[in-house]
């Protein structure tokens, strides 16, 4: 029953098997259609197939805009391979589309020839109105470029599940896992993983959904079997990764991880004083189920008691953290400052997200590079990290701990909603792999002064209320070095100003050499920090392949940055920062090393495509258009 | 280590060798030596008694306090010291604010602080007026109330903090007055023995930029006709010839004159203890009603809610007496993993 477009007359027939190196599929549709849970749910049997992967959930801001409208539209796609792999993939293999809507959002990127799957159901005149569709898309040629399967999801599904009495609106639920069935067909992966998750999910009274869910997938599994809908399956052999055990890890999973073993290793309990936002909020789920790991998770009023009740909670020697978003941070900046001039340990979240004011809630951005390093009042240095892919955050989590804690100073990790919501397979580090993070509490009054320095560090003692002996004031005010004492003359002050900068700028000392990847010198420099890691790094490979000399530097810390850095510029031709920004990496570059750095801005709440990098490559070092037969899409 | 019996503490021991620096002649003074001569009287290790304070001038306190201390940022005081109590519910945590510090820029923290019964003292001293910015109205001012910042008079209808604490749930109510050292060292003294959220207002008088905000309650003459001294158990009596009542009228209060057939008997017996909010908050409105006195003293004390600290900290107790304590190495290998030889 499925019509057939564009499949070559050779192959049509009996269904055969096709190995391929890589695949994109993306799920999209009504976000009240569990697209999420879809792309997961693939995203997970392809992990444990032993694939290497990475994903890009992309949904709307809103919970549940209007059912079938353009803007409910949700959508989650994820790349899945054989080899290694940096990005979700620039142009789409597989699109599989709830309704007209989300087929209009998405048939952009679906490449020439390309699979897709649409529920017919969900064509009718009420749905293309929804979706400000005139002419029905599956009736007037405009899809003739692709592989088109128009599938009754709705109706099948009901059928499928008919024997199970449920109502219809529970059985219209299931109609996913239908197009996951057809997918696992269409990509021979097996069903049991999701099977697994369905009986931990539904368990109990629910336990007939969790029923449903698997015969439907069942039945979009067997739909393809049965009507050769698709002539062709294909096969995506395991990626041959470093050994270890893996598992799949987002970035606000791994942040949760990183600190709670940070916590751990050095011996603190973990507190997180956090106010929920978007794309942060995962973090302080996360964290607030380990209760068993005696984290405290505190849901403060605003963010800046979230702040505010971190910064006592290091006072008083625990290992503090918070955790939130642009708009989040800007309340949270005088709360900084004490945390500054205070000395204390303390991590500070910022998930960014496309602004400003409220902006892209759910949409990425390198937003906050400017903000996280000067946004406060006066000389107020803070370290800053950042993550470069959904891993990455654990450790860029642990380091932060360490640093804060060896150092006593506040510092800021950057992540963003990329890395937030993206996933790829992680290989669990044994905990032997992971180093103690040492903590010492003064305890000795003989001697104690509240602002005596490490002569290493300049860190000043952590001397925690319950002490005997230790009883000291500190605040706000500017202080007298070594005593706290307030002190408001001149020359202590620039004193103060100039150490409390020394400080964070000696962190510098421990950070390992830069040593850029690709070429060692050459025609061009890629500077990146944060998300664009991936799409960086595959753009770097294929441009290098073709004989371009290339390095890349992917900065992890961005304050103090690496003390050779500057070196390093000076080793290339050009020197290109590719950011989600208006170039505010560029900003600092120019401006601290005096080098024509080249910007290459997208700020349009999604990363990068491989292809826009390797075009602006092309570009800069006027190389010939890319081989043809490769695709560029929009 | 064995029990050394150490020799108790004194006001001295929680002197600083800081220079105060309030203007002579503030009430902040008295204040101040109220809280040391009380502190000592508490039993607890100069080592657990935290000060924590946001800005204006009540909350320089911590500099003088002669225990660990902690001078924040402007209204956070609740939520650092709450931060420092989930932490660390052992300590004694003592906040020092203002009406302005507490009741404007830290007016969110303040309710949530008292509606969560953290474990802490709160001294929020009200003078009615901005000092340290010198001179402008403060959000308890009285309406019409000409400041630096309102030369034609203030439009703002003030807070009642005791109305505001109560309607934040607050388990305990107070309010004393500086010059009252008597008074207020036993109110301190009921706060500190008060295991969840103490809010105490001290009426507080700022001799250069409101002086006398407080004279019909402070004043010997004034004094007795306008203010009703609340004692647990004992009528609502006022008055210079102590004469005068507070009855209760159907959900209404009135003044009454004794004598006439109308005796002690007659009249509201004060209920510290009284399990509804409504009770106290009844009485902290009598003040803005004329011929009524301003009640001082406890108008609420409720020690039946948990604190906030420990919830938390039995929670996680509880978690880990369900699931056991948590391993980390398992934690990372949480839900589907995979092997690659």
């Amino acid at each position: 029953m499925a019509t057939v477009t564009g499949i070559p007359e050779a192959i049509s027939g009996k269904s055969k098997r096709e190995v391929l190196e890589r695949a994109v599929i993306r799920f999209c549709g009504d976000s009240g259609d569990g697209m999420q849970i879809t792309g997961n749910q693939f995203t997970n049997t392809a992990a444990l197939y032993g694939n290497d992967l990475a994903t890009f959930p992309d949904y709307p801001a809103e919970i549940r805009a209007p059912a079938g409208t353009l803007p409910g539209v949700s959508g989650f796609q994820v790349q899945f391979s054989s080899s290694d792999i940096y990005t979700p993939g620039d142009a789409v293999d597989a699109l599989v589309a709830m309704n007209p809507a989300a087929l209009k959002m998405n048939i952009a990127d679906l490449r020439a020839n390309g699979i897709l799957i649409v529920n017919t159901d969900n064509f009718g005149e009420k749905d293309l109105k929804k979706a400000q569709v005139t002419v029905n898309p599956l009736e007037d040629h405009s899809l003739d470029g692709y592989r088109v399967f128009p599938v009754e999801l709705t109706r099948l599904t009901r059928v499928a599940l008919q024997d199970l009495g449920l109502d219809t609106k529970s059985m219209d639920r299931c109609k996913n896992f239908f197009a996951l069935g057809m997918c696992y067909w269409l990509y021979n992966r097996p069903m049991d993983s999701t099977h697994r998750w369905l009986d931990d999910k539904f368990k109990g009274k629910a336990v007939l959904l969790a029923e449903a869910n698997k015969l439907a997938m069942k039945a979009g599994y067997s739909y393809c079997e049965a009507t050769e809908a698709f002539q062709i399956s294909y096969e995506i052999p395991p990626a041959k990764l470093s050994p270890g055990t893996y598992r799949n890890l987002s970035g606000n999973q791994a942040l949760a991880l990183g600190f709670v073993t940070a916590a751990q290793k050095a011996g603190l309990t973990l507190f997180q004083g956090s106010y929920p936002i978007t794309p942060a909020s995962d973090i302080l789920h996360e964290l607030s189920s380990y209760k068993d790991f005696g984290v405290i998770t505190f849901q403060a009023e605003d963010e800046i008691a979230a702040i505010t009740s971190a910064i006592g909670a290091a006072y008083a020697g625990g290992l503090a953290i918070t955790t939130t978003s642009g708009p989040g941070m800007a309340l949270k900046t005088e709360a900084m400052g004490l945390a500054i001039t205070i000395e204390i340990p303390l991590v500070i979240c910022d998930i960014q997200r496309g602004g400003p004011s409220t902006g892209l809630p759910t949409k990425t951005e390198q937003a906050d590079l400017l903000q996280a390093l000067f946004g406060r009042n006066s000389e107020a240095p803070i370290p800053v990290l950042a993550a470069s892919t959904p891993s990455d955050c654990f450790w860029v989590a642990f380091e932060a701990c360490r640093i804060a804690i060896k150092y006593m100073v506040p510092v800021i990790i950057l992540s963003d909603g990329y890395l937030a919501n993206g996933a790829e397979p992680w290989r669990i580090p044994e905990m032997s792999e992971i180093p103690e993070i040492p903590v010492k509490f003064a305890s000795d009054p003989v001697g104690f002064l509240p602002y005596k320095r490490d002569p290493q560090t300049l860190a000043r003692p952590w001397a925690i209320p319950g002490t005997p002996g230790l009883e000291h004031r500190i605040g706000g005010l500017e202080k007298q070095d070594v005593t706290g004492n307030i002190n408001y003359e001149p020359l202590n002050h620039e004193h103060m100003v100039r150490l409390r900068a020394a400080k964070v700028e000696a962190i510098a000392q421990e950070i390992p050499e830069t040593v850029p990847a690709g070429d060692p010198d050459g025609d061009l420099l890629i500077l990146g920090w944060g998300s664009t890691y991936g799409p960086i790094t595959a753009a770097l490979n294929t441009a290098r392949a073709r004989g371009a000399r290339i390095g890349h530097v992917h900065l992890r810390y961005l304050n103090p940055l690496p003390r050779n850095l500057g070196e390093i510029l000076s080793r290339y031709r050009q020197v290109l920062v590719p950011e989600m920004n208006m170039g505010q990496l560029l900003w600092v570059i120019r401006a601290k090393y005096l080098v024509d750095a080249i910007g290459y801005n997208k700020i349009q709440g999604r990363p990068f495509k491989q292809s826009e990098i390797e075009a602006k490559i092309e570009e800069l070092l006027e190389m010939p258009g890319a081989d043809a037969g490769r695709t560029f899409d929009n | 280590m064995a029990t050394m019996t150490l020799p108790p503490l004194t006001k001295k021991d929680f002197q600083t060798d800081q220079e105060v620096r309030w203007c002579p002649g503030c009430g902040d003074y008295a204040i101040l030596s109220a809280v040391q001569m009380v502190f000592p009287e508490l039993g607890i290790p100069r080592e657990k008694f935290v000060v924590i304070s946001g800005i204006g001038c009540s909350s320089r306190f911590p500099y003088y306090m002669n225990t660990f201390g902690f001078h924040t940022i402007h209204g956070r005081a609740p939520a650092v010291a709450t931060g420092v109590k989930l932490m660390n519910p052992d300590l004694e945590v003592w906040v020092a604010t203002g009406d302005g510090d507490a009741l404007s820029i830290g007016g969110n923290h303040t309710i949530h602080m008292l509606r969560r019964n953290v474990g802490l003292k709160v001294l929020l001293f009200n003078n009615r007026i901005y000092g340290l910015t010198k001179g402008q109205f403060s959000p308890t001012s009285e309406f019409g109330k000409k400041s630096k910042s309102t030369p034609f008079g203030s439009n703002d209808r003030p807070f009642n903090p005791i109305s505001l604490a109560i309607g934040s749930e607050a388990t305990f109510v107070a309010r004393s007055v500086d010059v009252f050292q008597q008074h207020l060292k036993d109110t301190l003294r009921s706060a500190a023995a008060h295991r969840g959220s103490a809010f105490v207002e001290i009426l507080q008088n700022c001799n250069i930029f409101n002086d006398g905000a407080w004279t019909d309650v402070t004043e010997k003459e004034a004094r007795s006709e306008n203010v009703v001294m609340l004692e647990h158990g004992k009528p609502l009596i006022f008055g210079k010839n102590r004469d005068k009542g507070i009855r209760l009228i159907g959900f209404d209060l009135e003044v009454v004159q004794l004598g006439n057939g109308i005796t002690e008997k007659d009249l509201l017996i004060h209920d510290e203890h009284h399990p509804r909010p409504s009770y106290a908050f009844l009485l902290s409105h009598m003040e803005l009603r004329p011929g009524f006195p301003t009640p001082i003293g406890v108008l609420r004390s409720w020690d039946n809610v948990p604190r906030y600290e420990d919830v938390s900290a039995r929670q996680i107790e509880a978690v880990i007496a369900k699931r056991g304590k948590g391993d980390i190495a398992k934690l990372l290998r949480t839900g589907d993993t995979w092997t690659v030889q």
